[in-house]
């Protein structure tokens, strides 16, 4: 790599800053790689978009959450037989479009009527709060043995590695069937829902650190050689100093890209449980149960199309927000 | 660039030994298999002896990979040696703890290589050049920040640089944060690792004046590592020439560039373009051919024999000792240039076989 020519004289000023032409060059403060970055995300208009609906779906979540009822006109759990097609046999709804209308805009469920819409927003506050959570769970697990293997080498880390390798190869869903069914609906005088919730943000979270875990541990393995660490040493610098000062500030911004990568992978992973049905019980809306109540109508695709969207909408998303903040933070890309 | 001035180095208390490297060595073990077990090592660096003086500049001189940098890395014992010591103004550093070296840190300093690698790019420059007060506890009257601007106006750079990033500055800049960082703490001895080498060349120069000037301003002493002898040309007051973690010779200035004994010195002379048009006729250029050999498995006898022109069966089997042949010059060889002031050409004898 070859410097760019170096400009002498007091006032001149270095101007790597190529990816930031327009923005006004002289400022005294200088601006942080987290200042640039932003300043790169917020010109990804694709990036921004995937910000905006999952800023969206966080909403309507805690609207949910709150409201019981779906901004007060049709609860999640209410049947509407009266709209249901009891004459033929088919159980299907009345009216064209599996029952859309005014009061149910994305129609109703075959058999009970009970609105679409509804239960698709219903549903969003439990998968984004297991999704969540549980990437909350995998990065505090992973981070730290990503970092405990990258930065004291040796033993230390041929064990955490082998132990990652266990991880991933554990037949999770498996696993996860079997637990579901011998667990008791309740414990710690929590609700069954709470149960099951805490439940599959244990197994989803506990399960999947290993891919947090990898990406740290190989972070803080290269980070662990480069010269400024070696700066720090020369200095005096103890163990604790360099990790926290030199090292971590480093590794947030990976962290923070694969935690946003991760809720989609546990977003599906939990729609995936719901589907086998050992997500969250019944009567409770959640994405993957009503995927799973709608193969049993194939011949009415709505049933099936309306979660499958919203599953779809949200994973992608993420995964748009998730890519753009990655590349926004690409030191490679500077 | 300019030319070390006599009255300069005649003012520096020269003499006294700061820095004494005896017999160093350094062996990176190679471990394969589930238990890790060695199998080998790397002689990165293979029983070093030279001595550092008081305010003069030791230039460690040698092609990629025979272990300058594993060398500066020991003598401010980033590593711990395999063998031999190291004593730093009299003291004997090459087995302390982490602990009772570091306030032996404040004396002995190291700028690095690469300037784009040396600085933590989520610090601001403030955060850098402060780091040195900080981790040190050392006390200053107006304050770390004041110290840190001043301490950037040392360096050429404008105390308003306090509050930017690393990734704001060219690599001449970042070079000169680096070397702000190592004067924070006042030390006696830079051992500075290719300070230039990933600079531009119009660059080069400047920063290499810096450092004269911080030189002769604060009473410093210089290990200056390079690859190439012409950069170290002109600021060095001796310098060790390298190959594959053994020193082939040492000596004065003067001497070594005007007199250069063993045959790699004289090779890599060769390779370096002569100024001076009426001397450039009567030295051939000598092409060192063949790669470096692995420092995990050296050449036996002499290191340098399977590139040397001037090899024969006895260098192949007996490793020439490392042994003064005039006064203040240090050459490993059998079978030396100019050491006699004889007929002994020798640009014929390279040319006869080059
Ligand atoms: N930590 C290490 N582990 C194993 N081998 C190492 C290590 N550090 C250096 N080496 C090896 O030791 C030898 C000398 O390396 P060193 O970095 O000292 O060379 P150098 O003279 O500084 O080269 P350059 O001019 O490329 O910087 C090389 O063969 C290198 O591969
Ligand atoms: S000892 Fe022999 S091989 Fe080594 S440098 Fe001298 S002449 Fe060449
Ligand atoms: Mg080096």
């Amino acid at each position: 790599m070859t410097a760019p020519p170096e400009v002498t004289g007091s006032a001149a000023d270095a101007d790597p800053e190529a990816a930031l032409q327009g923005m006004p060059k002289k400022a005294i403060q200088g601006r942080s790689l987290g200042q640039i970055a932003w300043l790169r995300l917020k010109r990804d208009k694709v990036a921004i978009a995937g910000a905006i609906v999952i800023a969206l779906l966080i909403l309507v979540a805690i609207a949910a959450l709150l409201l019981d009822r779906v901004f007060d006109v049709v609860h999640p759990n209410e049947f509407h037989q009266d709209l249901i097609d009891t004459q033929n046999g088919t159980l299907a709804p009345l009216g064209t479009f599996g029952g859309m209308s005014g009061a149910h805009p994305l129609g109703i469920e075959p058999v009970n009527g009970r609105d679409i819409l509804a239960r698709i927003f219903a549903g969003s506050w439990i998968s984004l709060l297991i999704a969540t959570l549980a990437t909350v769970l995998s990065v505090i697990i992973g981070t730290t043995m990503g970092i405990i293997a990258g930065f004291f080498g040796g033993w230390v880390d041929t064990l955490i590695s082998r132990l990652m390798d266990v991880f991933l190869a554990f037949p999770l869903l498996v696993f996860a069937m079997a637990l579901v069914g011998v667990l008791p609906d309740t414990a710690f005088g929590l609700s069954p829902e709470m149960v099951r919730i805490g439940l599959l943000i244990f197994i989803i979270g506990f399960f999947n650190w290993p891919y947090i875990g990898r990406i740290v541990r190989g972070q803080t393995l290269s980070l662990r050689e480069r010269e400024f660490v070696d700066a720090a040493r020369s200095l005096g610098a103890r163990g604790p100093y360099i990790l926290f000062r030199e090292l971590l500030p480093n590794l947030v911004a990976p962290i923070l890209v694969y935690a946003t990568l991760l809720i989609p992978t546990n977003i599906l992973f939990e729609s995936a449980l719901s589907f086998l049905g050992v997500g969250i019980n019944a009567p409770t809306a959640t994405w993957g149960g009503m995927l799973s109540d709608a193969s049993r109508f194939y011949t009415m695709p709505h049933f099936m199309l309306w979660p499958g969207l919203a599953i779809f909408v949200t994973v992608l998303a993420f995964n748009l927000f998730g890519d753009g903040l990655r590349d926004a933070l690409d030191p490679r890309a500077r | 660039m300019s030319t070390k001035t006599e009255t300069g180095a005649a003012n520096r208390r020269l003499g006294e030994d700061l820095l004494v490297a005896t017999d160093l060595q350094k062996h990176f073990p190679i471990r394969r298999g589930l238990l890790q077990r060695q199998v080998g090592a790397v002689q990165a660096v293979d029983g070093l002896t030279f001595t550092v003086k008081r305010g003069e500049t030791l230039s460690l001189v040698g092609e990629s990979g025979c272990g300058k940098t594993t060398t500066g890395r020991l003598l401010t014992r980033l590593i711990e040696p395999t063998g031999g010591t190291i004593t730093l103004d009299g003291r004997d550093i090459t087995h302390l703890s982490s602990g009772a070296m570091r306030p032996l840190r404040r004396d002995i300093q190291m700028i690095f290589q690469d300037p784009y690698g040396s600085l933590n790019p989520r610090h601001t420059v403030g955060a850098i050049i402060g780091a040195p007060f900080r981790l040190q506890k050392v006390k200053t009257e107006h304050g770390v920040k004041r110290a840190v601007q001043d301490l950037l106006e040392l360096v050429g750079l404008s105390p308003e640089h306090y509050n930017r990033y690393p990734h704001e500055f060219s690599g001449g800049q970042r070079q000169r944060i680096g070397i702000a960082r190592t004067l924070a703490l006042r030390p006696k001895v830079i051992v500075a690792d290719e300070p230039v080498s990933a600079l531009d060349v119009s660059i080069q120069a400047q920063v290499v004046n810096l450092m004269e000037d911080l030189q002769n301003e604060f009473d410093l002493t210089y290990v200056m590592i390079a690859h190439d002898l012409s950069v170290v040309r002109h600021v060095s007051d001796r310098v060790a020439v390298m190959y594959l973690g053994k020193i082939m010779e040492i000596a004065d200035r003067t001497s070594l560039y005007e007199r250069p004994m063993h045959p790699y010195t004289v090779a890599l002379l060769s390779a370096v373009p002569i100024p001076d048009t009426s001397r450039r006729d009567n030295r051939e250029r000598i092409r060192l051919t063949g790669d470096v050999p692995s420092p995990i498995n050296p050449p036996s006898g002499c290191r340098f024999h399977t590139r040397c022109w001037k090899a024969q069966d006895l260098c192949k089997t007996t490793e020439p000792p490392l042994v003064e042949l005039s006064a203040g010059h240090q050459a490993a060889c059998h079978f030396p240039e100019n050491t006699t002031k004889l007929t002994i050409d020798p640009t014929g004898a390279a040319g006869s076989a080059a």
